[in-house]
């Protein structure tokens, strides 16, 4: 067995060659106390991990059965004693373990404000947090800073010791918002919103990237976080800022199409209500945001009328290109709003010139179209004329 | 012919569909289709197939279907190890602007391919058929309880594969993770037949699975020879029984979430869809309330076995069978209240997270005592280092260092940096290959004696001990290592060149652990051909202490002559130290279940049927639907379901075992 031992270890010798080990050397105040965590937790472990290895050997050795000098009991089955130990000893690591899990798991609660930006420092309350919000795009990140009105797309920097509450979404599939130098990770999901806090201690250019698989450009998806002083992070935002151009609806409906590799993009000004529009899959005019159709329901729904208050889908946004045996594809309209009046709304719903259509997966037509006059399973829905 | 006509006919199927423009997969085509073709030509020169279809197709008995299942394990594993060693390449490869040998559409399909194959196609059959085999034998029973039904399970697990193993060469298979998270599942992300195929080879295969669980429960529940009460089971049975009272309580969801996704893919429902009140996080819950326990249900008759093997080859009682019983409860139990450990990224706040991280760290409690219960087996025994001792001791010192990762992993903000690492990669690896393949391999080596008759050749079999363990280290040590960098799993391409020695030295692993299996072949062929002096005619090779032991190897197709009476938890140990006599005459008749073909005839429909569903060749599934409740509903009326084994077949086969045991002595 001894064999096995060094190839274990090899890996090990070869570890300590120097690479760049950031989940156990990060930058962030949060992913260092994640870091500690992961450290505490091994070494509690390793008390009875070690024993255990090592007393297999022991056993595994000294009984082998040409060592007629060790002691045969066949019959020896139980032991009172030695039960309370072997249940009470990994029972007592866990109580411990389970301890320091309820305590970490609430102080590093992505959602929790920071208390702290650093072991010894405290949060400078007069400085307001950096607030960020995340979209994750088919196959790219985008960045916006609703407090300096700019965007980009691969590219995010945040002043050192200055918190960062970033607000997060996706605009398709999941994906995985995730910094090991900065803090742990949290999922970007369509129609939903995640949030991280986190703050950077030193400054520096740290990779960023998602970590779920979101498809076949998932492995181009990352981009370089920036720790800046607060002099090089204004100088950064007054660069972006001006880079001009302007982030709006329709820019972003042309953003958000898949693609690969994308190089850092920056925008000047931004859509304010962007983001919102984004979290409730309604950047598209005439479709209604989710909020609106959840305070609706909250309020006791539509009834029957809001089952026909939906459009057929012109074109394939969000992919919902319907099914083989569903009815063809549908959203729900949205309600009339004073600078948007109903007939307006809908006179505004054109398909766009450019009708590529929106494939995740960054792949070719399918090959069927959704049945058009009937659905034996659904039947006709009725579409609102309005 | 009109397009319309075609569509008809066809579905979606077409000539398109065929990955022509796939060098690799057109090679792997043609010598797939040589080797098969060389198989079914050798099977009917040989004239073969008769003896086939009457003896092993549409055999009831469970010992050769235990042994079909086991095949089907290997072989699948061939092709799930195939899959690794493209992605070990491609990973190996893609570096400083390299793209590596694999595009996206390909490389996506691998992984994904490579982790259903391996849990669904690889391991499920091993464990499923070693509990197959061994169970009725070590509870002194005849058969189990529903035999036809045991036959339509395997074959459904063989349909399963089937359609799996047909995306390959006809369209393609899913590309979104063994898992297939919605929305990238769904129709508007996933709009081919990839996901279709992993879809209903599921489905397909879950029946099967789920069937087999219900039928080893009531095996051992109902058929326990006299005495061997719930406290006297082989600790085998007692894993195999938790085993399948979690496959029977999880695989319904699995199906029924499965049902779901395809509505949303068919009829255009919006269950995990992104709007109109779809929840793809609903989805994440339901399949790991599968997912989890599915974990347990591989590890758990591999605990099971590593049990019987410490103790026999220890040549001493197991120590704290009590507690090793209870322990194995209390995991079957904790299993379900585990499952959101799997996403804590998702979002859930800190009460949910903690919760679930807790219940995960209990889970570490019995499995700790189980380890200590085996280490004092070792304990003031006598320890022989055949194989099957020989892969225990490899798995007691691999899988605590899993179960340690494990609980790491169980620490949420650990896990936020961890997840979907390359360190979660070598964590499952490390207790599957760690737990399941050494625990199914030291089975196989433990119980291939008694199945076949002869054991297996120990030169080899120390060959491919040595390439897989080492394989193993050198494979995923180094996954860990990139973890703790930052690396996560799943990606093609990389940037960071100071990256690729360790995706090296795991591609050499993997290496090592093909020349492993390729070892493992190599011992099956060769023991095959030195079966004479492999040769074992006691029944008993390795002086063992359950049931299965007191019989002839291979047994009998009745198992046991006599019912045996039990009075020890050690039942075969306990009836040789009291000096027990084979009785030798007052044989009677034996009543068996009759073979039957319907239970292929069926799964044959169900995998037609899948495919017409895959493709939308929609008269397909109909007609396979109609004819499997016809061929259902006309079985109903076989009458021919049992028959008596003659006294005097009895008696021959009795006597011819005395003479050999007379010759032994």
């Amino acid at each position: 067995m001894s064999r096995l031992k060094i190839l274990a270890l090899l890996p090990l010798a070869a570890a300590l060659s120097g690479c760049d080990y950031v989940v156990l050397a990060p930058a962030g105040d949060i992913a260092a106390q994640q870091r500690d965590l992961v450290i505490i937790s091994t070494v509690l472990m390793l008390l009875i991990v070690v024993p255990v290895m090592a007393l297999t050997v022991l056993f595994a050795w000294r009984y082998r059965q040409s060592n007629t000098a060790a002691r045969y009991e066949p019959e020896w089955d139980h032991s009172t004693k030695l039960e309370l130990v072997i249940w009470s000893a990994p029972l007592l690591i866990i109580v411990c373990l389970g301890a320091l899990t309820w305590m970490g798991t609430h102080l590093l609660d992505p959602y929790r404000t920071l208390g702290r930006i650093h072991a010894e420092r405290a949060v400078d309350q007069s400085k307001a947090p950096l607030e960020v919000d995340v979209v994750a795009l088919d196959w790219k990140w985008l960045f916006i800073y609703p407090d300096y009105g700019i965007a980009t797309v691969n590219e995010l920097a945040a002043p050192v010791d200055r918190p960062i509450n970033f607000r997060i979404t996706a605009s398709s599939v999941m994906n995985s918002f995730y910094i090991p130098a900065l803090a742990g990770q949290i999922y970007a999901m369509p129609g939903m919103e995640t949030k991280l806090h986190a703050v950077v201690n030193h400054a520096g250019t740290y990779k960023g990237f998602s970590a779920n698989y979101s498809g076949a450009g998932f492995s181009g998806m990352h981009f370089n976080f920036q720790g800046l002083d607060d002099k090089g992070f204004d100088a950064w935002i007054a660069s972006a800022k001006s880079a001009g151009g302007s982030l709006g609806r329709s820019e972003y409906l042309q953003l958000e199409k898949p693609s690969q590799n994308e190089p850092v993009r920056r925008w000047g000004t931004v859509d304010a209500d962007l983001y919102r529009l984004i979290l409730n899959m309604c950047v598209e005019t005439g479709k209604m945001c989710q909020s609106e159709m959840m305070a609706i329901d909250a309020k006791g729904g539509n009834g029957h009328e809001g089952l026909n208050n939906t459009l057929p889908l012109t074109y394939d946004k969000y992919a919902r290109r319907g099914t083989v045996l569903g009815p063809e594809p549908t959203f729900v309209a949205g309600a009339c709003t004073p600078d948007a009046p109903q007939g307006q709304t809908t006179a505004s719903i054109k398909a766009p010139a450019d009708i590529a259509p929106l494939t995740g997966a960054g792949l070719k037509r399918p090959t069927f179209t959704p049945l058009k006059s009937s659905s034996f399973f659904l039947g006709l829905r009725p579409k609102s004329d309005s | 012919m009109s397009p319309e006509l075609l569509k008809l006919i066809f579905g979606r199927l077409g000539f398109e569909s065929l990955p022509l423009h796939e060098p690799i997969v057109v090679g792997t085509f043609v010598v797939v289709a040589l080797g098969g073709a060389a198989l079914l030509g050798g099977l009917t020169y040989f004239r073969l197939w008769g003896y086939l279809w009457r003896e092993w197709f549409t055999t009831v008995d469970h010992k050769r279907i235990g042994i079909m299942y086991m095949i089907l394990g290997i072989v699948m594993l061939l092709r799930g190890f195939a899959d690794a060693l493209m992605m070990r390449g491609q990973q190996m490869l893609a570096f400083g602007g390299s793209e590596g040998y694999l595009n996206a559409h390909h490389y996506d399909q691998v992984f994904t391919a490579h982790g259903v194959i391996m849990i669904f196609f690889v391991a499920m059959p091993l464990v499923t058929g070693l509990m197959n085999y061994v169970v009725p034998l070590q509870i002194g029973a005849r058969d189990v309880s529903f035999p036809f039904l045991n036959n339509f399970s395997f074959w459904m697990t063989v349909g399963g594969a089937v359609l799996v193993m047909a995306s390959l060469f006809i369209g393609e298979f899913a590309r979104t993770g063994w898992l297939a998270y919605p929305p990238l599942s769904n129709i508007g992300y996933s709009p081919d037949v990839g996901v279709d195929y992993y879809i209903w080879a599921l489905q397909v295969a879950g029946v099967g699975t789920t069937l087999s669980g219900i039928n080893l429960i009531c095996t051992i529940v109902k058929l326990r020879c006299p005495g061997m009460t719930m406290m006297k089971m082989p600790v085998f049975t007692w894993t195999s029984l938790c085993t399948n009272v979690l496959i029977v309580a999880s695989f319904p969801v699995l199906t029924v979430v499965l049902a779901l996704l395809s509505l949303d893919r068919y009829v255009g429902t919006n269950f995990f869809t992104n709007d109109f009140g779809g929840s793809p996080m609903m989805y994440v819950n339901l399949i790991w309330i599968w997912g989890h326990p599915e974990v347990y249900i591989l590890v758990l008759p591999a605990f099971g076995i590593f049990s019987e093997v410490t103790s026999t080859f220890s040549g001493k009682r197991l120590f704290g069978y009590t507690s090793m019983v209870y322990a194995t409860v209390v995991i079957t139990i904790l299993s379900y209240l585990v499952w959101l450990h799997h996403f804590f990224t998702m979002g859930s706040g800190a009460s949910v997270n903690s919760f679930f991280g807790i219940t995960t760290m209990i889970i570490s409690i019995p499995t700790g005592a189980k380890m200590f219960n085996w280490l004092f087996t070792m304990y003031r025994g006598r320890i022989r280092y055949e194989l099957p001792m020989m892969w225990t001791i490899a798995f007691m010192l691999t899988f605590v260092i899993g179960g340690m990762t494990g609980v790491l992993l169980a620490v949420p903000p650990a896990d936020f940096v961890l997840h979907n690492s390359l360190f979660l990669i070598a964590h499952f690896h490390n207790v599957i290959i760690g737990g399941v393949v050494f625990g199914a391999f030291a089975g196989i080596n433990y119980w291939f004696p008694k199945a076949f008759g002869f054991k297996l050749d120990p030169f080899w079999g120390k060959m491919s001990f040595w390439f897989w363990v080492t394989g193993f280290y050198l494979a995923f040590m180094p996954l860990y290592v990139l973890g703790l960098m930052g690396v996560t799993r799943r990606l093609r391409v990389f940037d960071d060149p100071s990256l690729q020695i360790w995706f090296v030295i795991a591609a050499i692993g993997a290496v090592f652990v093909f020349i492993g299996i390729l070892s493992m072949l190599m011992q099956f062929a060769v023991s095959l051909l030195k079966r004479e002096q492999l040769k074992d005619v006691t029944g008993d090779p390795w002086d063992a202490r359950t049931l299965e032991w007191a019989t002839s190897s291979p047994p009998p197709d009745y198992n046991f002559a006599f019912t045996p009476v039990v009075h020890d938890n050690d039942a075969w140990w306990d009836m040789k130290k009291r000096g027990y006599q084979r009785p030798l005459t007052g044989f009677k008749p034996i009543h068996m279940p009759s073979s039957t073909g319907t239970g292929v005839i069926l799964a044959g429909l169900a995998t037609a049927m899948g495919f017409g569903l895959i493709w939308y060749i929609w008269w397909l599934a109909a007609v396979s639907f109609i004819a499997m409740l016809a061929v259902g509903i006309g079985h109903t009326f076989n009458y021919h379901r049992d028959f008596d084994i003659p006294a005097e077949d009895v008696i021959r086969t009795e006597d011819a075992r005395t003479k050999l045991l007379a010759g032994a002595k």
